[in-house]
This record gives C-alpha cells, structure tokens and sequence, in this order.
C-alpha cells in the first residue's frame, strides 16, 4: 500500500478530504484515548449519505469494526472498514455543541486560550462540511471512532475507559468517491474533567478495488448486496 | 429483558380537538402548538409509528437521536424522554407511555434499504421513506430529502446486547397501547405509519394507528 499522502491533526481539530474510490484512510491513534467524530457523503451527490441507522440494522450490529460497511442511505457502501486494532468504535453517541462544552470544561475562549481554545464538534462539523458547501440540513448522526459507549440491560449508555491505545488505527477504504469530515474533539461522554483532546496520524493510503473475496463484502450477505448497489453506480 | 414501566394518562379522547385513524402505509404531517399533547395509539399491537419532529419554524432544527439518547444516557424512550433537537432544543417530552420502550436505533425502512436487508428485487414495494418524501413535498416550505433524518420508531423494540450486537425483538406492545407526547415548542410533526412487509416485528401486518392531540 503506497502512501499518497499524511498528516497529524492536533487533538481539538477539523479536517476534510474527498476520498477517491478505493483508496484507504488510515487513522493512527498517536497517544491512545483519541476521539474522531466522523461523518460521510457521496462526493459527486452529497443527498446519498451516511445512514448509521441503515448501517446498524443491516448488519446487526451495534459497533463498528473490522468486516463492517459504513452504508449510505441509498443502500450503499460508502466505506468498508478493512482494518482495525481497536475492536469497537461508537456509532451512538453522538457529539457536542457548544453549551455542552461549556458545561464540561468551563469557559475556554480564543481571547484568553489562543490556538489551547476549547472547541466543540458541533460548530467544527458545520465548519469543515461549508467548506464543501454543506449546511446544518446535511449534517447526519455521526460516529465516534476510538470510542466505545456500553449498553447495559435497561438501556443505559456508559463511557468504556481506556478503549483505544497508542498506535491503533482503522483503515477505511472508500468504496465511491466519498466526501469525509471529521474532527478530534473529545467524546461527549468522555467524563475525564479537563479538556486534553488528542491528536491523530492521517495516512491516505492507495489500494486494490476489493475482490470477489473480500471480508468486508462477504461480511454479510446485506454487505454483498450494498456492494452489488454500489458498483451498479459505475457501470 | 429490561424493566419495563408504563404510565397511563388522565385525558379524555371525547375531549381531544383532533381524532384520526391513519392507515398503514399512509402519511400524517400536523403542525403542534407549543403545550399541546399527541398521543398515538398502537390500534392492534406491534405496528410501527415512524416518527420525526422538526421546529414549526427552521426545518435545520430537528429531531436527533444521539442527542436525544445522550441526554437522557439511555437508548429506550419511554416517559420522561425529552426529545432533543440537533441545536440542542426540547422538541417534545413523553409524558405518558403504556407500551414502556420504544426505539430510535433502527431508522425507517426504504426501497434501497429494504434491498440491501432483504433482497435486491424489494425496490418496488413501499417503504416509510417514500411517505416521508412525499409528505414533506405536499407539506412544502423548502423541505427535502436531506431533511429526513433517523426517527423514532414508536412500538418497536430494538434491543443492543452487552457484546454491541443489535436485535429486533418480539414486540412489547400489543393492541391499545399508547405513548403521549406534549410539544415543548412549536414543531411539525411527521409520521409514517410503517407499510414493511418483509418484518416480522409486525407478524408482516401493517396495522392502523390512532392520532389525537389535546390542548
């Protein structure tokens, strides 16, 4: 796999890029404890895209790892998960908007912290995605990579400490040119009291089209057929 | 399974402003006055009551799931459930549940969905979103498909278990269980009532369900 491209964006940070089909990003959890708040569309038609609720009842899963597809809302597969060290990474809870932050971490204006300012998933979402001339009407329910949320029995939801450690990283191959925004604000039910973002390695990796064998197409036979509905994009 | 708890309520239909049946597959989108209660009401068991809220005023500001579960650090709505916005508003509030949990994990059904879940010769057949679409173009005002979010599935029961896999289970509701809904602020409401036949969360039998609303 050639790298094409890397970076490290800082904890606190936004970051976009236009994903041409079958290449990878690879994101490196640098320290461990990382967060990266991610949404997705069809570059080309930004109405088709990432659909959580679709993407979890088809395969029945409630977490994201490895073998997973990241399906749009026209039952396509937006990006396969096709490595991952972590195991399980949170579709459920969502992000925080600027209140919310407030109410965690206090108040961390530009004017007192310059570039140490505390930032918030919300606002950094609506920024990155104008840049390719989205508004607050295409934003989607987001995931939460590195992340894990526990569902106990009655429902209730809890931060999973310590689930990402130093060097993890989850390759995400796009399937279609997909349009990625994401950024490195802490987890919103992260309970740690002082706002420490971390930051994270971005590699854009070149890579073969999955073939006939391929774990994450054959994952499920719902992934064989959002597959089949993807390629029919490119006929 | 989880403890369920159920809360019955005081008001009287005969005195409801608004009493309609709505049919499966059928689509409802009314505008709530702030204070005003909808209850929706299972008519025979297991029917699925798709459902999204909006502010009457800024289509942008809509229901969220995340935030709605985050808030409440739990994924069952039942009573009590503030229903959040994705700006951080109290569209609605459950003030009155006799089904004890419903979902917003598992979206709405469509035509490319339903081909993705079941079989890629489904496209045909209707599905919740279709309604949605075409009751908001009736509605009008700006809304479109990207106006359509992840919605609450009124009567379903769609369970995560410890190890994060997601399962749809048998119903907990049965024929005659409601849940109410008081408006927090002025907000359409938009339901589908679900047509799936390929579920058998619904024993594959679209079933009606009944809409009142109070002052």
């Amino acid at each position: 796999m050639n790298t094409l491209y890397e970076e490290t964006l800082p904890g606190g940070a936004m970051w976009s890029w236009r994903l041409r089909r079958h290449t990878t990003l690879r994101i490196t959890d640098i320290q461990g404890g990382a967060n990266v708040g991610f949404m997705a569309w069809q570059s080309e038609h930004p109405s088709n895209r990432l659909n959580l609720p679709d993407t979890l009842k088809a395969q029945h899963t409630a977490k994201l790892t490895r073998g997973h597809i990241l399906m749009s809302d026209m039952g396509h597969a937006l990006l396969s998960i096709t490595a991952d060290s972590t195991d399980w990474h949170d579709p459920l809870g969502g992000h925080a908007n600027a209140d919310a932050v407030l109410a965690r971490y206090g108040p961390g204006a530009y004017q007192e912290k310059r570039n140490d300012w505390f930032r918030n998933a919300h606002d950094l979402f609506l920024i990155e995605s104008a840049k390719h001339g989205l508004g607050k009407r295409d934003m989607v329910a987001n995931v939460n990579f590195f992340s894990r949320i526990d569902i106990d029995p009655e429902g209730a939801m809890s931060f999973h400490p310590g689930n990402s450690k130093p060097g993890h990283a989850i390759d995400l191959r796009a399937e279609m040119n997909v349009l990625v925004v994401l950024n490195t604000c802490q987890h919103p039910l992260d309970p740690a009291p002082a706002y420490a973002p971390r930051p994270v390695h971005l590699a854009i990796l070149d890579t073969p089209p999955p073939g006939p064998d391929d774990e994450c197409r054959n994952h499920r036979p719902e992934n064989q057929r959002a597959f089949t509905l993807t390629e029919r994009l490119f006929l | 399974m989880s403890t369920l708890t159920y809360r019955e309520s005081q008001l009287d239909p005969a005195r409801a402003i608004y009493d309609h049946t709505l049919l499966s597959g059928d689509g409802w989108t009314r505008e709530l006055k702030q204070g005003q209660t909808l209850r929706i009401v299972d008519l025979e068991g297991n029917q699925s009551a798709d459902t999204l809220f909006y502010s009457a005023t800024d289509w942008s500001d809509r229901y969220s799931a995340q935030d709605t579960i985050r808030r409440q650090g739990a994924i069952y709505l039942t009573t009590g459930t503030q229903l959040i916005s994705s700006e951080g508003n109290t569209l609605a509030t459950i003030v009155a549940d006799t089904c004890g949990r419903h979902d917003t994990l598992g979206g709405a059904c469509a035509a490319e969905s339903n081909q993705v879940r079941y079989s890629l010769d489904k496209r045909p057949m209707h599905n919740c979103r279709d309604t949605f679409m075409l009751a908001l173009t009736r509605w009008g005002r700006g809304a479109a498909k990207c106006d359509i979010t992840h919605n609450i599935n009124f009567f379903m029961n769609v369970p995560v278990t410890p190890d994060g896999a997601l399962s749809f289970a048998d119903g907990v509701s049965a024929g005659g269980r409601y849940v109410e809904l008081r408006a927090g602020m002025p907000i359409i409401a938009l339901i589908s009532n679900c047509p799936q036949l390929n579920n058998p969360c619904n024993a594959y039998n679209p079933t009606p369900i009944r809409l009142l609303i109070w002052e």
